[in-house]
């Protein structure tokens, strides 16, 4: 399966994914994507381009090739199983008689 | 003033806050619009020379990465210009648009081409670490205004001086063709360090006519001179050199390349000479505002 960047003849410089954790106590969220020579040149790069309005207090990238995603072509095997098991919420259980603090 | 000191900064210092503190009864003197005038010469010939790589950057981020350099140097500009301005009642706009080539102050450093990336990256290396020190010892100044534009652009000049660096060493580690460009753009650019770590001739100048009012006779008649000293206010760059020295030439090394051994420009900027390039910059500078005088949008 082809990784997000690896096609494209004048391409020159590696594709990276961006991660920008917004303040503490949150987790990083995907914020796009840039291209850069390595690591250290994309974390410049993401800074420049996904922290302009005090966007984050922490940056991550990942190589896009690194990353191994699941098929977009595969939806069904892949998503659509857990439908008709609503047992898998909480709320499908309805409450039992005599129990107290739920 | 070598030092490696950092002061938080209390507040940060924007060109329109300096326009509010104008309009409350801020000015500054003769001495200290014309110390600030150099500076924001300086910061504001750069950022135009950085403008020119929007849209011909090597690559679409580096484009934005130099764009952004440039606009921050154009936010340390419109401080200085604002506040050099109310020396003399006139705007950021009056000072960048209105003014011919001899009456601009910059260093020669700034306005050269742009050449190519290397060349760029050579020129913002030698600003950067100017600036870097330049500013940190600013904040300190007796002049509030100056110190606190000094105490926001030191923040900024720190992730420029990165920027640079970080290029120098891919450059001049990179390919035999990368590496011969960055030693030519370092080649380009060494003859103008002279010129950037030399006196600032207002800051003389004002030395100067503060003594011989001590020495006239009537000095105690005369009341506090409006070319004031600029003692404590201004940075005298040649204090600033030994900290050139001891960072840049190592840099250059680390990056396997040769410090440059080229003479010197005669400079002269900050007295309005200056080279045959600065005259199409400004040009090209000032001809919207020129020809449709207060066009907005």
């Amino acid at each position: 399966m082809p990784s997000p960047g690896d096609s494209g003849a004048r391409e020159q410089w590696p594709l990276w994914e961006v991660f920008v954790r917004s303040s503490r106590g949150l987790s990083h969220v995907h914020a796009g994507s840039l291209h850069a020579p390595d690591e250290t040149m994309a974390v410049r790069n993401a800074r420049d381009l996904y922290t302009r309005r005090n966007e984050g207090v922490s940056v991550w990238v990942v190589r896009a090739s690194d990353i191994t995603a699941s098929d977009p072509d595969a939806k069904g095997a892949f998503f659509e199983s857990p439908q008709g098991k609503d047992f898998r919420h909480a709320i499908y259980y309805t409450k039992s008689e005599g129990v107290a603090h739920l | 003033m070598s030092v490696k000191q950092r002061q938080a900064p209390t507040g940060i210092m924007t060109p329109e806050l300096i326009e509010t503190e104008i309009k409350g009864g801020l000015a500054a003197t003769d001495s200290v619009g014309q110390y600030a005038l150099g500076l924001g010469d300086d910061a504001l010939v750069l950022a135009q020379r950085l403008g020119e790589w929007i849209a011909n950057g090597p690559e679409l981020e580096e484009d934005i990465a130099l764009g952004n350099i440039g606009l921050d140097i154009l936010g340390h500009a419109r401080s200085f210009l604002t506040y050099a301005g109310s020396a003399w009642g006139k705007t950021e706009d009056d000072l960048a648009y209105f003014r011919s080539e001899p009456e601009f102050r910059c260093r020669q450093l700034f306005e050269q081409p742009i050449g190519d990336f290397a060349q760029t990256i050579a020129r913002q290396l030698i600003a950067s670490v100017y600036f870097d020190s330049l500013y940190r010892a600013l904040m300190h100044s007796a002049d509030p205004t100056l110190a606190a534009i000094a105490a926001k652009a030191t923040k900024e000049v720190d992730y420029h001086l990165d920027h640079s660096t970080q290029w120098l060493l891919r450059l001049g580690l990179g390919t035999d063709e990368s590496a011969l460009r960055m030693q030519r753009g370092l080649d380009a650019m060494w003859p103008f360090v002279a010129e950037l770590y030399s006196a600032e001739p207002v800051v003389e100048s004002a030395a100067a006519s503060v003594a011989s009012v001590a020495s006239a006779a009537s000095a105690a008649s005369v009341a506090e001179d409006d070319r004031g000293s600029l003692e404590g206010i201004a940075v005298d760059p040649r204090a600033l050199r030994a900290e050139f020295d001891a960072v840049v030439p190592l840099l250059i090394e680390q990056a396997g390349l040769v410090v440059p051994k080229t003479g010197s420009v005669r400079g002269g900027g900050r007295l309005g000479i200056h080279s045959e390039a600065f005259g199409p910059m400004l040009a090209e500078m000032q001809v919207l505002a020129r020809q449709h005088p207060g066009a907005s949008w």
